[in-house]
Parts: C-alpha cells; structure tokens; sequence
C-alpha cells in the first residue's frame, strides 16, 4: 500500500509477479503483511501488496489448507526464514523474519498491527464489512492508514516499550505531576462523559487521568502514542478524532480532543470521551488547562524534564545500559542510549539481544527467573521476580560480585527516586 | 504555513480566523475535514450546522475535481440553510501539470452558484480572497431572516460597530487528493 503512483501497463502487470525476485525487496529482514481471508491484499510492509497477488494466494491457501483440518496454522521454519501466522476473524495478518525473533515475539507484533487497524475502524465495523461481502478490498478504508502501521512498526522494533509491555513517564517531581493532573481534573470537572484524560510527549507519559474503573493498557497507549507521533498534523491546530482502543473497548469510538499545549510547550493533551457532540467544551476546557498549567509554572517544568534525558547514575560506572519495568503499574525506565550504543544500528543490536533475552525468560511452559551472558562485547543480565523485571548491560570484563553489586545499587536508586520515575497513583476525574 | 511533509489530517481540524469587511468583524469557525475514506461518515457532524463550505480540489488530479461534485451533492441533500459554496482549484504552482481547465471549473461552480477561486498554498497566493468571500457571502447570509444560526451582535461601544459571528462552523471540504 506504498504510495505508488505510476500506472500499470499489462507489460508491468506481468513484471509485477515477479516483483517479489527482486533483490530489493528482498534485502528486508521483517516482512508483514495483511489480507482478507478470502486472500485480498490488504497491506504489505514493503513493496506495493498490488505487486504481490500471487504470494498472498499462497499465504491465503496455506492458511485455508491448514483451517480445512480443524487446525490453524501458527509458524513455519523455513531455513533461515521464520513465517508466523496470525488470524484474527476476516483478517490473516503474516510476518516473514530472518532476523531469529522468537515466535511469540512476531505474534505480537501482528497483534501490534491488527489492533492498529481496530483502531482506525473499530472491531464492529471489520466484522460486519466481510459479513456483507467477503470479498470487500479493505484497502479503500485503510487508505492513509499504512503510515500508521508502518510508524507502529516502526516503534516496536526501535523502542523497548513494545518488548516490555509497558509505558515510560517522563520523569517529573511527584507535586509538579499532581499539579498537571489536578488541572485537569478541574478544568473538565463539569464535563459529563470524559473517559481519559492524557498528557503525553515524544513517547512518554506525563500523566493519565481516568474515570473511575477505567484502565489504559500500555497496548492502548502505544496507540495513542503512535498516532500523535506518527501525525505531524496535529500540531498545526485542534483536533477531533475518532479512535478506537481495542483492549479498552473494540467495539467503538472514542472520540478525541487532540491538541498541544502551547507553541513553547511541545506537549500533547488528549481527552477522550465516549460523547461526539463534546469538541467545543472540551476545547475550552484545554484553554483553561493550558492557563493553570502556565501560571503554575508547569509547562517550564515539562519543558526542562525534557531537556534531561534519563542516564544511568554517575556513581554506577560498571553499568551501560538497563531496562527497567514495574510490574504493578505497568511502567518502565529506559535510560538514553549513550555510547557505545548511540549509533542507531548499535542501539538496534542491544535492543535485540535485550529482546532475546526477554524471549527466554517468558519461555512458554519453561520460563526462567535470571540469566547471565557473557559475550565478546558486554556481560548482560535479566532478572524476573514479583515486582518487577530488569535487564542490565555491564561493561566486560566485570567480575561477577561487581555486577552484583551493580545491580543492587541501580535497585536502591529506582527506589530512591520512585516518586520522580513513576506515575504511583492514576488520579481519576 | 506551508510544508511539504505536513501528514494528512486525521479526523478534523478546528481553528477559527477573524476578518474585517468594511466595518464588520468577522469570526470564521473552520473545520478542515480529513478526506480519508474511513472519515467520510463523519462529515456530516461538521456540515450539519455549516453556513459555507470550501470545496478544495487538485487541478493537478482529475480525481479531486470529480471528488467535490459528490460532495457538492451531498451538501444539497443534507443542509437545510443556504450555505455560501465555494470551489477552490489548489496548486496553481503546478501549471505545467494543470489537468483540469479553468473554464470547466468556474463553469461548474456557476452552475451551483458557488464562487470559484485558483490558489496556492505552497506559494500562498489565493488564499485569503477566498476567506474574504466567504466571509463577505456570510454577511449577505446573515442579512435573510431565514439563517437562524447566523449571529449579529450588538457591539460594546469600543469595539467594532457591527460584529457576526458565525456560531457552528464555516467548513472546509478537502476531497482526497488520490482516488
Ligand atoms: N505544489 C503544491 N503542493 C501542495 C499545495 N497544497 C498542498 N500541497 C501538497 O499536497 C499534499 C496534500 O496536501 P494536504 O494539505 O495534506 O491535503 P488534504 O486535502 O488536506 O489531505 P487530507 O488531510 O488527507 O484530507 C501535500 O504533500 C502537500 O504538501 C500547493 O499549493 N502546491
Ligand atoms: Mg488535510
């Protein structure tokens, strides 16, 4: 579903089944792709899926051949190659890997990609469009939807928070937060019907406040933040959005209050509610947000977290990198990537063996508690109990009493800091 | 401002402008619909209560312009009030790829009594005249009894003598610029 402007021709018609020989398309690791279960094209990650009929017909018949004895198909080892099946009602969705994901992992990622679509249309809106015509092209109602899917992608191959179900808050002092929070909460207080109301910038969370008895799952927030990430738009002027969030509720639309702050406050405010009708209070509700926000000196502070990026302590000088998550709150704490790790492609390489290791510790049927790895190039551990979940990567050559007491130091000052890292209470209107 | 990798518009946008005819200060409320297929059965929520709409096509792209003449239809069938039409051809810096005339476009917009304007974002030109239309076919509007939603106040003494406000929206209809 690549823009793709050129005209077919019946000679480019018939190149175009060989497209998938090319060696272009061929040089991509991870492969995605989606179609109907009747076997139209719906999307493929790269390439045009136009060009690519023939391969979705053997995708669609190996799914319907597996299906015809009440089976279905989940993977196939193919020498290097790992093809991961996933099939959600009308919609197969497929992943081709050499790049040693495990299964589980690539799963995921289809679901990653199915919810994305559930998100533009609603599980509803799916369901009963292949009820009426199995044949339906889905792609006229994705159309201008690939770049979300290839900017979701994108994330859960760039950013742990994919890997570690989990979202990072930026960090704040807990009063600044409550402040934020409790402007919020004022300012939509006459309003009936808001659902969420959620401050977020880059990929991190400020705050989240809910109506009561209402939970966001970080799969649900990392929608939210690929859309606003992935929509340059949206910082041009208001905006008013439906979107669905699957895990919260698949059947419908929330509808979204989408702005940010201020000119000099690159920060994103969502409010969601389950009320159409709602755009002009909500509107004006921001604009108060906004000014109690200013007077309260909250947008310098927003401003100044921004401007220091989270880093490993200075006094933990054995330690590169960690991963951190809290089970309870579904939070998480990545540093900033710094060297040797700050090129793109190196930071890429830690973030997979980071991802490795996280596959083998959630094994299905044998999970484990800790590992210890020693490569060529840094010692890493991962280290799984109640609380929570954390993967370090130390410098080599480090004994392994020093990496202990690493790991107990990192310990002491996430709790130390807790109040500033976190988000501990979810405020509610 | 004008950038190329603006991304499209998810859902709506909303701003308003203020403009002054003569002695009348105007507020326009403008929605900027997205024209993503999968946006199309909210259109209405926006229309519903629109006294003008702006019919934006690309006259590099055919397309666009059969693409207005469904929305024009549309428009007919569902609003009640008169609503100030206009047709915009956008692009004009793209004259050497100019698919769709400017005689057929300002004929079609006759035949709807719409106004049609060419304009440019890229180059900004154009632009303005057609909020300036807009605003001045609002004025006309609001002068026939039969537009409810129209609002003229009364000015307080150091404003402005006459003020109208356009309480729901003024409606910027962008067709898809890809079929
Ligand atoms: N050359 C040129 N390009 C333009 C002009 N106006 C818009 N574009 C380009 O055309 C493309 C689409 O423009 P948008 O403003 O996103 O079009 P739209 O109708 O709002 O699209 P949706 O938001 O999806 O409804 C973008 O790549 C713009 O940069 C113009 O006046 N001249
Ligand atoms: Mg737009």
């Amino acid at each position: 579903m690549n823009d793709s402007t050129e005209p077919h021709t019946d000679d480019e018609a018939t190149a175009a089944d060989q497209f998938f020989d090319t060696n272009e398309w061929k040089k991509h690791d991870n492969h995605i792709f989606i179609l109907s279960s009747a076997g139209k094209p719906v999307y493929s990650r790269y390439g045009c899926e136009d060009k690519l009929v023939t391969l979705f017909g053997v995708m669609q018949a190996l799914v319907s051949f597996v299906q015809d004895s009440d089976d279905s198909i989940q993977a196939i080892y193919a020498g290097k190659s790992l093809v991961v099946f996933l099939i959600r009602g009308p919609i197969i969705l497929v992943s081709v890997s050499r790049s040693k994901e495990s299964v589980q992992h690539l799963s995921d990622q289809l679901t990653y990609v199915y919810n994305q679509v559930v998100s533009v249309l609603t599980l509803t809106q799916v369901t009963r469009i292949f009820e009426q015509r199995r044949n339906y092209d889905l792609r006229r109602l994705l159309t201008g939807s690939e770049r979300l899917i290839n900017h979701l992608l994108d994330f859960t191959e760039n950013e742990p928070e994919f890997t570690m179900n989990s979202v990072c808050c930026l960090p704040l002092s807990s009063s600044v937060r409550e402040t934020i929070s409790n402007a919020i909460i004022s300012c939509c207080s006459k309003i009936k019907n808001l659902v969420f109301g959620i401050l977020i910038t880059g990929n991190r969370l400020i705050t989240l406040v809910r109506l009561k008895k209402y939970h966001l799952k970080p799969c649900d927030l990392h929608l939210i933040f690929n859309m606003v990430s992935g929509s340059e738009s949206f910082k041009t002027a208001e905006n008013w959005t439906p979107i669905c969030l699957p895990n919260f509720d698949s059947s419908g639309f929330l509808h979204a209050h989408v702005s940010y702050l201020a000119d000099d406050c690159q920060a994103c405010l969502l409010l969601l509610t389950v009320d159409k009708d709602l755009f002009f209070p909500l509107s004006a509700a921001k604009k108060n947000i906004v000014k109690v926000l200013r007077r309260t000196q909250c947008l310098d502070a927003i401003n100044k977290a921004l401007k220091t990026p989270l880093s490993v302590p200075d006094d933990i000088q054995t330690v590169h990198h960690f991963l951190y998550k809290c089970k309870k709150t579904s939070q998480m704490l990545a540093p900033a990537m710094t060297t040797p790790y700050h090129t793109t492609e190196s930071a890429n390489e830690l973030l997979k063996q980071y991802e490795e290791m996280h596959s083998a510790i959630h094994q299905v049927g044998a999970p484990l508690n800790l590992i210890f790895q020693h490569t060529c190039t840094e010692i890493m551990l991962g280290w799984v109990n109640d609380n929570f979940e954390i993967y370090i990567t130390f410098k080599p050559l480090i004994s392994k009493s020093n990496c202990i007491e690493a790991v107990d130091k990192i310990l002491k000052w996430i709790q130390k800091e807790e109040d500033k890292l976190f988000m501990l209470n979810m405020p509610t209107f | 401002m004008f950038s190329h990798h603006i991304s499209p518009t998810i859902g709506a946008s909303f701003f308003t402008c203020n403009i002054n005819i003569d002695d009348t200060r105007i507020k326009l409320q403008v929605w900027d619909t997205a024209g993503q297929e999968r946006f199309r059965s909210m259109a209405p929520m926006y229309y519903r209560n629109a006294n003008a709409a702006l019919l934006v096509y690309d006259i590099t792209q055919p397309c666009t312009f059969s693409a207005i003449k469904s929305w024009v239809k549309e428009l007919q069938r569902n609003v009640e009030e008169p609503l100030v039409l206009c047709v915009v051809g956008n692009k004009t810096d793209l004259e050497t790829h100019r698919k769709v005339g400017r005689e057929e476009a300002s004929q079609y917009a006759a035949s709807i009594a719409a106004s049609y304007f060419e304009s440019s974002a890229l180059t900004d030109t154009g632009i303005e005249d057609v909020f300036l239309c807009c605003a001045s076919g609002m004025i006309t509007l609001s002068q026939d009894k039969l537009v409810r939603n129209l609002r003229v106040t009364t000015p307080h003494s150091d404003s402005p003598p006459t003020r109208l406000t356009s309480i729901p929206t003024g409606e910027n209809e962008k067709p898809p610029l890809c079929c």
